[in-house]
């Protein structure tokens, strides 16, 4: 059986301009393009999260966010009461988000599709609230925040803008390869079984209750690294920044990449980023166009009707069909 | 030769440290000025989105009346939907990408939380932001930051200096919800009252926004024999304050903070009679209220309102606010020397009594180096059962 995921010489040539491209960017923009792209990046890392456990194992949730908050609150945390180096608290973001999200994942057990969408969505909505909880406003500075600032760059020459983008974008590849990894793997076979049929799974001797509660919590773990950069990025943390919209902003970035696809992450972050500017923008230049929302909107749909297996899903038909042509003309 | 080449290299590292002391006029040319903006176009807070539509509107009225110092405002206003992260972004791409001359009433205070550092380090003057909290003024540690409004704790400050006055042997109780708003209310109070604040201070007990109700504080307060209260609570609170101590006839010379001075939301369901008597701070003329009728500073709004923001809701006071506050912003930068980053900062801290169309009349701006609090002073107004009156004079804090 073919394995998913096959590693082809195209995949590696692609795989190293991509790497190439990315790596001269930061020298060609403004420092504040860079910094967008860095937060693009982080959103990637958040929807690689999204996509392994909706895209790969079929468990859906709408309350992401929440676990993109555990991991922005524990980084600030330790940045700001103890002043720790800003890389150690990822592994620690990474920890406390994937035990959430495994804590999170066993009662969610229980339910299926809508209602554990509903769970979720409990969970988004409930975390912007809890981090403006008295009692724990000495940790996490309440309704006011935490000021963090950003971390110092790695290398002489660099801006600190340019040096965070770096280490995400090290830190995305360094995760995408694991998540690859991982899906075409053993596990990953199992991950996508309970997906497709999980009574066939369970009788195949998968044990369905472990597998979907640890995808959980990997799930949870990746957002979380992402909740943690992107603190590093924006260098603030506020409970307002990780409410509802934020949820649904990275469903629709999964969507829009392909949400079972590794590399299609990039392009999510990228919408999510860029789109909504771009919106703004045009809506500013032309009186005549409606708000940017609408226009965002407008976006989206557009995306879904002529991308509907997402930006990624797109590209990979293209290079199917591609390569039966070429067959075809061989032949 | 030698010699020659290091006085040359002195000579040239003068000259760019002399560039770099010229006046920042990054934003300015002789014919543009761009002023950049968040609101919350989008969002929860959307609600003052009417601030920046009124702002944006006020300046396309000055374009058309020539600008202002022969140059044309490019107001960017941008929307950050009251998200933090969404702020750094949007101010980011005005400061660096937009180059913007100054950020002008960036709304929210997580969100002018999350860029203070960002605009003191860019060295971009951030003027009169729209928040109540204290934070926003002071000039020894964030130069470039400015509020504009009366702050909580101006506020609490204005009750105090008014107790010392008026109530012969004060025991004072103050009830104020736990988080940063209540006790911005509660410390500038304690300010006010001075040294002897410990011996005046009788009662002073917190409730959690989460309480369902402050009847136990408010039976405490009562027993402590305090004969002035300060009510640091939201309109749901407040209500419930008011009604008890009513029931309980407990009648204290009763302060209520501005933030729930809503005659619909408060008082009337903590009942029109038990409310008469209170006393609470306001420092803009309310829209509704017929005595402003032939102000001249009501009817210039109002024409404003009628050519540029036809079909407006003339009740909702954010329209009054962002008039009131672009009007302060022109004012500044019309009478300044010098416009650069600089000189505009300058010029913001070194206002002295400008009267703004919709503020109560004698209210001012003042600013000065030492101070970045625009308006500090409010009215006293008394519940007649219907209506808030004013009475007494304008009460400065910073005086």
């Amino acid at each position: 059986m073919d394995r998913p995921n096959p590693i082809t010489p195209q995949l590696l040539a692609g795989f190293g301009i991509a790497i190439v491209f990315a790596a001269v960017v930061p020298h060609l923009v403004s420092d504040f393009t860079s910094f967008q792209f860095t937060q693009a990046m982080a959103y990637g890392i958040a929807l690689l999260g999204l996509n392994i456990l909706t895209g790969y194992n079929g468990q859906f949730s709408i309350g992401h966010s929440a676990f993109y908050a555990v991991g922005a609150y524990t980084a600030a945390i330790l940045l700001y009461h103890f002043e720790w180096n800003h890389y150690a608290t990822l592994p620690v973001a990474a920890l406390v988000a994937f035990a959430v999200g495994f804590l999170f994942g066993l009662p969610a057990l229980r339910l299926e599709g809508l209602y554990l969408a509903l769970a979720t969505f409990a969970f988004a909505v409930a975390t912007p609230q809890l981090l403006k909880f008295d009692a724990f406003e000495h940790w996490t500075g309440g309704v006011q925040g935490l000021f963090v600032p950003k971390p110092e760059p790695l290398i002489e020459g660099l801006s600190a803008d340019q040096s965070l983008y770096y280490v995400t974008l090290a830190i995305m590849v360094l995760l995408m390869a694991v998540a690859w990894c991982l899906l075409r793997s053993r596990s990953g076979r199992a991950i996508m079984a309970i997906r497709d049929n999980p009574i066939a799974a369970s009788t195949m001797g998968i044990n369905t209750a472990l597998y979907k509660t640890t995808t959980f919590g990997i799930s949870a773990m990746y957002t979380g690294i992402a909740g943690a950069l992107s603190v590093f990025v924006t260098e603030f943390v506020a409970p307002d920044a990780f409410n509802f919209f934020l949820a649904v902003n990275l469903l629709v970035g999964s969507v829009v990449g392909g949400i079972v696809s590794i590399p299609g992450v990039i392009f999510g972050g990228l919408f999510l980023v860029f789109v909504p500017n771009f919106a703004q923008d045009i809506s500013r230049a032309y009186p005549f166009v409606p708000p940017p929302w609408a226009i965002f909107g407008i976006f989206l749909i557009l995306a879904i009707y002529f991308v509907p297996f997402g930006v990624w899903g797109a590209v990979e038909r293209a290079l199917a069909w591609w390569k039966r042509k070429s067959a075809g003309l061989g032949g | 030769m030698h010699i020659r080449k290091l006085l040359a290299a002195a000579a040239a590292t003068a000259l760019l440290a002399g560039t770099a002391q010229a006046a920042d006029m990054t934003g300015i040319t002789d014919t543009t000025i761009k002023i950049g903006n968040t609101n919350p176009y989008s969002g929860p807070a959307s609600v003052y989105s009417t601030i920046g539509k009124t702002i944006a509107a006020y300046f396309k009225m000055v374009n058309e009346m020539g600008g202002i110092q022969g140059r044309q405002v490019d107001f960017i206003s941008l929307d950050d939907g009251y998200s933090p992260p969404r702020t750094v972004e949007q101010v980011r791409k005005l400061v660096e990408q937009e180059q913007v001359a100054l950020l002008f009433q960036t709304l929210g205070t997580p969100t002018n939380s999350a860029i203070h550092r960002y605009v003191n380090a860019k060295k971009v003057p951030h003027l009169f932001v729209a928040t109540g909290a204290s934070k926003w003024g002071q000039p020894d540690k964030y130069p470039w930051t400015m509020g504009f409004q009366p702050t909580y704790d101006v506020e609490g400050e204005i009750y105090a200096k008014y107790v010392l006055e008026n109530v012969e042997d004060p025991k004072i109780a103050i009830l104020f919800q736990n988080d940063d708003y209540g006790k911005d209310y509660r410390d500038g109070f304690l300010r006010g009252l001075g040294d002897k604040a410990d011996e005046l201070v009788v009662s002073m007990l917190p409730y959690e926004v989460t309480d369902p109700t402050v009847d136990s504080q408010i039976l405490k307060m009562k027993e402590s024999g305090a004969n002035v209260f300060f009510n640091i609570t939201i309109p749901k609170f407040a209500a419930q304050a008011i009604r008890k101590s009513c029931e309980i006839e407990w009648k204290p010379v009763h302060f209520l903070n501005n933030v729930s001075s809503s005659v619909g939301a408060t008082l009337t369901p903590a009942g029109l009679d038990c409310s008469k008597g209170l006393i609470t701070a306001i420092y803009m003329k309310d829209p509704v209220d017929p005595q402003w009728k032939d102000d001249p500073g009501f009817k210039e709004w109002v024409g404003f309102m009628d050519k540029h923001m036809p079909g407006s809701d003339l009740t909702d006071v954010n329209y009054a606010y962002g008039y009131s506050v672009a009007r302060l912003m022109h004012i500044t930068l019309d009478g300044c020397g010098e416009l650069s980053r600089e000189g505009i900062m300058a010029c913001a801290a070194n206002l002295k009594g400008v009267q703004l169309p919709m503020v109560l009349p004698g209210i001012t701006v003042d600013t000065a180096p030492d101070d970045f609090y625009p308006i500090q002073a409010e009215q006293l107004s008394k519940f007649d059962g219907e209506r808030w009156v004013a009475f007494g004079g304008i009460i400065d804090a910073s005086k």
